[in-house]
């Protein structure tokens, strides 16, 4: 049996373990440009493939000819819907989504033909060729639409891809009794992942499948919906992890994959896949838009009595993780707050615009901007400060929140925000000293030299689950081996978690040094050689598969302890390992770790599942459904040109209670590059659709900060121990992203004066009235 | 068309099928420089950047025939008998590197900067990096290694 | 494709004119993403990429010769005391590496109303020099030279050999609008120019209207302002009242559209507020 985690410690502390600023294995690599990424491999005889895409957001195909497209010189093969060997759909939760379109578009970009030939632009000419003939359809455009009642539906089950409504308490007699009451309506534009990485890989065929290398977030969920739609066994396709440029949820979903696999077999060749960045925008799906509709009602102490709210969120064309973004945005959508009475409706529907699905904070975040801007409302409308009427209204451990589910572990709202509150603010400009340019509202582009500029200071508090919650069985799996190398001994961890960026690998080694004692650990690439690790989604990497990673290094260790006993005969209590040896505990040496595996290496695998299943909700939105919160606060400091619009922000301050910061340079990673995505959403980043098509799908109009744009950042991590997780950590990755967006909105009000109800905010929303 | 340079201080040469082909997909597909990177191809992010004749530029908007006859320094160039190069030692040491898409460019564009500005205040380093997107970090941390290497790089004069 | 590499000037006008159809590249900054992004249809290019004439700048009688290849990155380092606006707005292109890259030729040669290069190029009265290999130098009032998006008065055997700057013999000021703070394609833009030797005011506008633009009424209307209170030797504020009139007429000379980056009203609004304080730096002095 291995040893719980409360057993006594039978390992010594040791350097780049648990808690310390490890730096990436994989950094040197990076800095030289020898990383392989997914985009950067090739093979003898490869082929490139390609994807005709529809230009409409809704169209029966009448047709498809690909006899000129055959005709290229440099043309392997063409295929289209006739040609998927297996299932004719894929999807993460519901299989609706066509591998190719058969007989109807749905959206602008929606595959429906592949080429591979010999040249990229070969490929891409002759996907130019084949000729589609499509019956324009008019396109459901708008979620409103798609839910009135004599809306064409989209799926056969209609347009709603989900509805969360979530009954607590009375709020029609709360309204009666409520001193305050303020409404709004919100509404959050669509972001994209905006990874820097493009979507890509390379499908080698094998003498039984395929062999696929590519950018992901799940490499089993891949293996599962890839072997489905070429009709072979799982084992028949094996996936590895390629080196990820960035995700942010965007690589949940399939994009390429099938798509290669199929050229492969057809054409029995490698066939590499490198979406352009045109591509990438039709390739993922992207967070969703949302319209939200918001009541508060407050007594006469501003204390929340009830909160009603109506939010649509446009899942687009296909399903993909609409859903459970729809659970989150519904559990989330009181905020961090107690409140007794509520009635939440969120609905995600289908529509003819772009498939939405998981982004960073994942439901949250919409939820996050309009409860946060109600609060700054309602405070306004108390005449109180909006720091204090959060202070007010916070949740903490052992409240309850709207769907019923009692919050067991840390909740330092209200702790967050008083020590948010307590950082100083950065200092007022010099009126008697010219500011450089750069520091100002427009940059490089001079627009003012300090004219129109005014200053703003806005605060938000958000939060969101950790982990998959809703009922599914959320594990991972961890393979740990201990080998001897030249006289030492050496920690191979094997698994299947998708190194995104975000640091995991990092991680897992630190822990596996922790646990076992050996500074040597290397970091195994991922694939599905191994269990399942669950999605890199969440913010539940660091959780369950660190904590798959400790229990299988447990395993280890209790057998090195075992093997010692046996082969030195001493009472194993008394043992523990240090430096790559087993000592007693006055420090005696009875054996090295390397004599113990020389012959016979030491391998164990666990699966790990946190202490807490949880449970769907029920009809009236009541239910365990989540595994535990991560919260954070945020401070914006903005420099608005009032005149123009146009915006620095100045600093953002933040605190996060982050439960235990294995590595802190990582978390402030996450906490710095979280908050830049959040200005980015509060700011510039939008896809923009009209009518179903997309309006700028390139780095040209979907802007993305810059080093210029970000300001600078002063963190402080909390490290309020999470009792159902490994070493009390908690997830750090998406809480950033959440109230960094709300809290720039609410600095943006400050200085203008502006009701800012949409985000990103445009110039004309800060000029309102002036232009026009 | 062949293609004949200087790449990182050796003689290459390269056939391109399509003249069309970019300096960047040369490097990449033809000479298995993987380096600079292919993020946007269109010269909005940066992390193709390559010195061009001396010249900060992204490959990704160079022509290859403009390259014929030129000298190319990649990022696969910048670190010596396998040590790394100052400014890639502070990225690694600064958390600067998460996905690391962005990491080969920002490194060049780096020691690109330093080359001509080897103490520059922070308004400088951003105005010189603001054609380097990254999506990961938020900047923070790449800030500190542009002055962290321009420590390391001042101290080893 | 094919791509044709002169390595002079003269080469490069006889190869246009055997190929009037072809495309041209130099810096890349806009043909590679055409390229990139499988939208460039000319079966020739002509790469201008070793023809060392178009790369120097000299001055020549109270102008600068620009040469049409001279990167951003050139105009920046050393005609800031020359062409003071060109250089405010050649900050403003893209990215260090874009600015390695892109010239002025280039920008012209697109034509795109969104040029960061044309509003200066207008308010300073600049003439480009157009050549082909059977007619010469030809010289086009840079005013007369955008005809359409992204359309231009170039006959199909010509190139743009260089544009003549007026060297500024007063205040220049640029400013752009974008919604992020660098390395951002112009919503609108707007270049004023003010010479007390001509007693004349120069604007442009870009990216507000089918091609850059002038504004003629509100350059009337400051000068007159400017000699009613004999303030062209500049160093003292114009009244305020004088500034929001300038503002509007140049407002009122934009012919905007809503698109992606701005709406009309926006743009128009924002000219107006640009022209304002442009012209108000112009005249104290300010840098």
């Amino acid at each position: 049996m291995s040893p719980t985690t409360t057993a006594p410690p039978r390992t010594a502390p040791v350097e780049r373990g648990v808690g310390a600023r490890v730096r990436r294995p994989d950094a040197r690599l990076k800095v030289t440009g020898e990383f392989d990424y997914s985009s950067d491999l090739s093979a003898d005889g490869v082929l490139w493939g390609a994807t005709v895409r529809s230009p409409h957001p809704h169209a029966r195909i009448r047709s498809i000819d690909t006899t000129r497209a055959r005709a290229v010189p440099g043309v392997s093969t063409v295929l289209t819907h006739a040609d998927v060997p297996g299932a004719k759909c894929y999807g993460l939760k519901v299989a609706d989504q066509p591998v190719l379109a058969w007989d109807v578009v749905r959206y602008h970009g929606e595959p429906v033909a592949l080429v591979a030939a010999d040249h990229p632009e070969t490929a891409r000419r002759a996907a130019a060729e084949v000729i589609v003939d499509y019956e324009p359809l008019p396109p459901i455009v708008d979620s409103e639409d798609a839910l009135a009642d004599a809306a064409p539906p989209l799926h056969p089950d209609g347009n709603v891809v989900k509805h969360v409504h979530i009954e607590r308490g009375d709020v029609a007699g709360a309204a009666a009794r409520a001193e305050v009451i303020v409404r709004g309506e919100y509404e959050v534009g669509m972001q994209d992942q905006a990874f820097l990485g493009p979507e890509s890989g390379l499908a080698i065929p094998t003498d039984f499948g395929v062999e696929l290398h590519v950018a992901t977030q799940w490499l089993h969920d891949d293996q599962r919906q890839l072997a489905a739609c070429l009709g072979l066994p799982e084992h028949a396709v094996r996936i590895v992890c390629a080196g990820v440029g960035g995700a942010f949820g965007g690589r949940e979903d399939l994009s390429m994959q099938v798509h290669a696999s199929m050229l492969a077999l057809h054409t029995g060749r490698p066939v590499k896949i490198v979406y352009g960045r045109e591509e990438s925008f039709f390739g993922h799906v992207h967070r969703h838009p949302a319209r939200l509709a918001y009541e508060h009602g407050a007594d006469a102490d501003g204390r929340l009595v009830y909160v009603k709210c109506r939010t649509l969120l446009d899942g687009g064309a296909y399903a993909s993780k609409s859903g459970a973004v729809c659970m989150v945005a519904a559990g989330t959508a009181a905020g961090p707050y107690v409140v007794p009475n509520v009635t939440l409706d969120v609905y995600a529907t289908y529509t003819n615009n772009p498939p939405c699905g998981a982004m960073r904070g994942f439901g949250a975040v919409q939820s996050c901007f309009a409860y946060e801007a109600q609060m700054d409302k309602l405070a306004a409308a108390l005449g109180l400060d909006p720091v204090e009427l959060r202070r007010r209204n916070a949740l903490e451990t052992g409240g309850e929140l709207p769907t019923g589910q009692r919050l067991d572990g840390p909740a330092p709202v209200a702790e967050l925000l008083e020590r948010l509150q307590a950082m100083p603010l950065p200092p007022e400009p010099d009126p008697d000293r010219a500011r450089d340019i750069r520091e100002l509202p427009g940059g490089v582009s001079n627009t003012t030299h300090g004219e129109g500029v005014r200053r703003g200071v806005g605060y938000a508090v958000g939060f969101k689950n950790v982990g998959m919650g809703g009922g599914v069985d959320d594990y991972s799996t961890a393979r740990i081996r201990v080998c001897e190398q030249n006289g030492e001994p050496e920690v191979a961890v094997h698994t299947a978690a998708c190194e995104v960026g975000q640091g995991g690998i990092t991680i897992q080694a630190q822990i596996a040094r922790a646990e076992l004692g050996i500074d040597r650990v290397v970091v195994l690439p991922a694939d599905t050689d191994v269990g399942s690790a669950g999605c890199t989604a969440g913010s539940r990497q660091t959780w369950l598969t660190g904590g798959a990673v400790k229990s299988a290094c447990e395993a280890v260790r209790a057998e090195l302890l075992r093997r010692a006993v046996e082969r030195h005969g001493a009472h194993d209590s008394t043992l523990l390992l240090r430096d790559g040896a087993v000592v007693s505990e006055n420090g005696e040496l009875l054996a090295t770790v390397a004599d113990l595996v020389v012959d016979d290496p030491v391998e164990e695998t666990r699966e790990y599942r946190p202490p807490r299943r949880t449970e769907p909700l029920d009809e009236n939105g009541q239910g365990n459904s989540f595994l535990s919160f991560g919260f954070a606060a945020h401070r914006a400091v903005v420099d608005v040109d009032v005149e123009l619009g146009l915006v620095r922000v100045v600093e953002i301050a933040t605190v996060q209670d982050v439960g235990r910061a294995i590595n802190p340079l990582s978390v402030e990673g996450q906490i710095e590059g979280g908050i830049a995505q959040g200005l980015g959403l509060a700011l510039m980043e939008q896809v923009q659709v009209r009518d179903g098509i997309v309006l700028n799908p390139s780095f040209t109009d979907y802007l993305i900060p810059t080093i210029l744009d970000m300001p600078p950042v002063r963190s402080q991590i909390l490290e309020l121990p999470q009792p159902l997780a490994p070493y009390g950590l908690n997830g750090v990755g998406e809480p950033p992203t959440i109230a960094s967006t709300p809290a720039i909105v609410s600095a943006l009000r400050a200085a203008t004066d502006q009701p800012l109800t949409r985000v990103p905010v445009r110039p004309d929303d800060i000029v309102g009235a002036m232009a026009g | 068309m062949r293609l004949t340079c200087t790449v990182n201080g050796e003689r290459r040469e390269a056939d391109c099928a399509w003249e069309g082909e970019s300096l960047l997909y040369v490097l990449r597909e033809r000479m298995g420089l993987w380096g600079a990177k292919n993020a946007c191809e269109q010269g909005e992010c940066g992390s193709c950047s390559v010195y061009l004749d001396g010249t900060l530029v992204c490959s990704c908007l160079v022509l290859a025939s403009q390259a014929d006859g030129a000298e190319v320094r990649t990022v696969e160039g910048l670190a010596e008998d396998g040590e790394l190069h100052p400014v890639q030692e502070a990225f690694v040491a600064a958390g600067a590197v998460q996905c690391g898409f962005c990491t080969p460019g920002l490194v060049v564009a780096t020691h690109d900067l330093l080359e001509r500005s080897p103490r520059p205040s922070d308004a400088e380093i951003r105005e010189a990096l603001a054609g380097n997107l990254c999506r990961c970090t938020g900047y923070e941390k790449i800030i500190d290694a542009v002055k962290d290497a321009a420590t390391r790089l001042g101290s080893g004069d | 494709m094919k791509v044709l590499r002169p390595g002079s000037w003269r080469e490069a006008l006889e190869a246009k004119a055997a190929h009037p159809d072809a495309g041209l590249i130099q810096g890349g900054t806009d043909v590679m993403v055409e390229l990139n992004f499988g939208r460039h249809h000319a079966t020739t290019l002509i790469d201008l990429g070793q023809v060392e004439e178009l790369r120097d700048w000299t001055r020549v009688d109270g102008r600068v010769r620009l040469g049409a290849g001279v990167p951003y990155t050139r105009i920046v380092q050393e005609l800031g005391g020359l062409l003071p606006g060109l250089a405010l707005a050649a900050r403003t292109v893209g990215s260090p590496q874009i600015r390695n890259r892109g010239s002025v030729g280039g920008n012209l040669g697109a034509a795109s109303p969104a040029g960061d290069a044309h509003p200066p190029l207008l308010a300073a009265g600049a003439v480009v020099e157009a050549q082909s290999a059977a007619r010469g130098v030809r010289l086009i009032d840079v005013a007369d030279f955008y005809l359409a998006p992204k359309r231009h008065a170039l006959e199909p055997d010509e190139l743009i050999a260089a544009v003549l700057v007026p060297i500024a013999s007063g205040p220049e000021q640029f400013s752009k609008i974008g919604t992020r703070n660098a390395m951002v394609i112009a919503a609108c833009s707007f270049a004023v120019c003010v010479d007390p030797v001509a007693r004349r005011v120069g604007t442009g506008i870009g990216s507000a209207g089918p091609t850059p633009l002038r504004a003629p009424e509100a350059e009337a209307f400051l000068a007159a302002a400017l000699e009613d209170q004999d303030a062209w030797a500049g160093g003292r504020p114009l009244d305020a009242a004088t500034l929001a009139r300038f503002g509007e007429l140049v407002g009122a000379a934009a012919r905007p559209i809503d698109d992606v980056r701005a709406t009309a009203a926006y743009r128009r609004h924002a000219l107006a507020v640009m022209a304002r304080r442009t012209a108000a730096w112009a005249l104290a002095g300010e840098g």
